[in-house]
This record gives structure tokens, sequence and C-alpha cells, in this order.
């Protein structure tokens, strides 16, 4: 499990790889999710920027609207829910088929935001299991991207646990700008260990409340990678 | 502006009149809630006056003016497409309980009107006499109560589909306040018998 060999085919070479059934399913699904967006409020333009392709989740496999929720996987809970829709949301929510995945997107949704009165629920947890809350009123489009990539890894990882907040349910990802610049570091003499390990950080400017584990060696990636492997064991072989 | 509506209404409805104002140009009259409709088909069709298009129609709740029957003010806008004026005439109805908070509909006179009475008996509990389909227009029809009256809790909920318990969703469900009492969005918790002083610069409207 441990090492990992990358072999390039050529021409009218043939090859298998082996994987476990588990890890499998999850790779296909965290890459095809159909979404039913929910669309209620003004979070909705920042929902249109993220699916046009300035931002094209299509980029991230999920980028396919169905507009009914028996064919779709992934639940986009996208603005302000009024009392009033709460019996329309929860029925949406049941007829979709497992598995599925709430993405409970800006503040409206994720906690009602200021809406602190007598029309609005304040979040969606209240009424449906809720997987990942994205903040922002509305978010940015790479904050909805980030909530994305959060789902995928729970997806992959076969996590069911709600919300990101609490830390350990949902790991860190490999920031790519932290894996350029290792391998740059590596031909550079080393500088400060705290300033390599913040400064890429904040450029990604991620928003999520996630706890960040400061990464102060490089050699703490492949072991997150690792572990992530492990997580996931519970196909067959 | 000119002061024409103002005039043609009080010549012709005298004291029923209450007081006028024109401050900042709009002409503004408040009437007696019994001459309501009255004053509505009056300004309909004055042919000087020929008020063809309704504007507005909205409830404002002032518990301080409860002792006098007059807890409900009841705001009407009105344009006149054809004369290129405006006026605003206002009612105040209801008491502490809400008693005799009620007007004469003016569907049959602005058809417009329809669902601003709804909304006005939705929000604000005042009903309307003749209106053809007089039932919640926001909000749904389990709930009880009208929540822009201010004695109705601000942050009261009466939601429709059960809350999930904490036990169920696995996370702690409870939120904070969005805002601090110091933050000035916060609602005062008024508790039972606590009595709203009335402020003189606000009897003036």
């Amino acid at each position: 499990m441990s090492a990992t060999r990358t072999v390039a085919l050529d021409g009218n070479e043939s090859g298998f790889a082996t994987s476990k059934l588990g890890p499998l399913l999850a790779w296909a699904r965290k890459y095809s999710l159909f979404q039913y967006p929910f669309v209620t409020a003004c979070c909705g333009m920042e929902f249109m920027s993220v699916a046009s392709p300035r931002f094209d989740v299509a980029r991230f496999g999920a980028e396919a609207p169905r507009f009914s929720p028996r064919q779709s996987d992934l639940l986009w809970v996208v603005g302000t829910i009024s009392q009033r829709q709460a019996p329309v949301l929860r029925r949406i929510y049941e007829q979709m088929m497992d598995p599925k995945w709430v993405l409970a997107f800006g503040t409206c949704a994720s906690c009602g935001g200021f809406y602190d009165n007598y029309t609005t629920i304040p979040g969606i947890d209240k009424i449906i299991p809720c997987d990942v809350y994205v903040p922002g009123c509305p978010p940015r489009p790479e904050a909805v991207l980030d909530g994305l990539l959060l789902l995928q890894d729970k997806i992959a990882s076969g996590d069911r646990t709600p919300g990101v907040v609490q830390s350990g349910v949902v790991k860190p990802r490999e920031d790519p700008l932290l894996t350029l610049r290792k391998k740059s570091d590596a031909e550079r003499p080393l500088r400060d260990a705290s300033t390599k390990a913040q400064a890429p950080r904040a450029s990604a400017g991620s928003p999520r409340a996630t706890p960040v584990v400061p990464r102060k060696h490089d050699d703490d990636l492949p072991e997150d990678l690792d572990e992530e492997d492990n997580d996931a064991d519970e196909g067959v072989e | 502006m000119s002061k024409l509506v103002l005039e043609r209404l009080v010549a012709k409805f005298g004291s029923d009149v209450l007081e006028t104002h024109s401050d900042f140009g709009d002409d503004t009259a408040r009437v007696s809630p019994e001459i309501w409709r009255a004053v509505g088909e009056f300004l309909r069709k004055d042919p000087a006056l020929d008020f063809d298009l309704f504007v507005d129609l909205c409830g404002v709740d002032y518990p301080e003016r409860a002792d006098t029957g007059e807890r409900v003010e009841v705001v009407l806008h009105l344009y006149s497409i054809g004369r290129r004026h405006r006026v605003r005439i206002k009612t105040r109805v209801g008491d502490q309980d809400m008693e005799r908070a009620e007007l004469e509909s003016l569907t049959s006179i602005w058809s417009g009107a329809n669902w601003f009475e709804r909304e006005v008996y939705d929000m604000s509990g005042v009903t309307f006499r003749g209106h053809p389909d007089l039932r919640r227009i926001l909000m749904y029809p389990e709930f009880v109560g009208h929540p822009l009256l201010k004695d109705y809790p601000a942050n009261k909920t009466q939601p429709l589909v059960p809350y999930r318990s904490e036990a169920e969703a696995g996370v702690p469900l409870e939120k904070l306040a969005p805002f601090r009492e110091d933050e000035g969005m916060s609602f005062p918790r008024r508790g039972p018998g606590h009595a709203v002083t009335p402020v003189a610069d606000r009897e003036r409207d």
C-alpha cells in the first residue's frame, strides 16, 4: 500500500491496476456528483458564477444539474430557507436516492444569517442532515469550490459525519501551492520553516473554518495521504 | 405640490378628515375609519382627482396608541396617471387586543388592493370587510398571530417541520445570536406588563 509505482503505457501495451471496491466506488462517486440546485436567494448569483466557465465546477465532475431529486446525488441548498419552504426542502431531500449529500451554500443556509426572526429556518441542519457548510454572504466561488473539494474528501474517506467544523472530521487537503513550493524548496537552501508553512495558506485564501494543521516539514504530506488511504478500506478486496 | 387634493377632500368630508399636512411635498390626510371606503370612492371617481393607480397599502403598529383604539395605522398611497398627483391617506384602527381592527375593503375600487389587504391582514391583523378572499399571503395558514405587531416576539418561530434533535443530528444545532445586545440589532425582551412609553416626536408623522 505504501509504495506506488506509476507506469506509462505506450501504443498497444496493456496492463492492469488493482484496488478495493469501496475506494473505487468512492472515487467514482466523488467525481460524478449530479447536483440538484435548490436556489432560493441572492446566493444564486454566486452559484451561477461557480457553474459557469470562469470558475467552472465542471472541472470537479459536479457540473451536471438534475432538476429531479430522484436523479441527484448532491443537494445544493443555495440561499435563505423560510419556514414556509421547509416542507418542500425536506421532501426534496427525502426523494433523493442514497447515497446523497447536502451542501449548505452561504450563511443563510448554514445558520440563518441575520434573519433571526419568525420567518427563517436558522440553518438547514435543523431539518435535514448537512455534510458541508460554506460560509459567506454570499461565498466567493473559490470558497464554494473549496467546500466541494471538502465534500469530495468526505466521500473518498466514507465519512458521513455532519459538518466540517470539528477537528478531525475532514483532514486538510494537500495544498497544491505547498506541493509546488516543496519541489522548488528542495533545490533551494532552507528558509525559516514558519513563514514557509503560512504563506501559501494565506494566498490560497481558503475561508473555511477547518483547523489547518501547520506543516512545519515537507515530510508531513506523504504521511497525510497514507492515512487517508487507510480510512477508506472498508471495501471488498 | 398643489393642495388641490387635500382641499377637495376636506370640502367633501369635513371634520371626518382628522388632520392634513403636506410635509416634504407629500399630501397626507388622516381620516376616520368609518369613511375609509367613501374616501376611496371619492378619490377614484372625482374627475378632478382621478386616482386611477393604486400604489401601496400597509399597516404600522403603534402600541402606545392602543388606549384610544388607534393602534394600527393603515397607510394608503395613490397616484393619478392622468393628473400626475399623489396622495397618502391614513387611518387608525384597533385597540390593545386588536378588537375592532377592521376596515371596508377597497378591492372593488382598485382590484390591485386585493393582495395588499391580504398582506396587511397577515402581517398586522387588520381585517377587511367585503374582501373576496381574505387569507394569509406571506405566512402559512398554520401560523398563529401577526408578526408585524410589536407584541409578537421578534425571534419567535413556528416551524412547519419539527426541528431535528441534536442527538439525531450528531452536531450542536444551537446557533449564536447574530448580534450582541450592544450592536443595535438585538431585540429587547418585553415581559408581561412592559409599558411602551409614548415618544412625543412619534405622535406626529
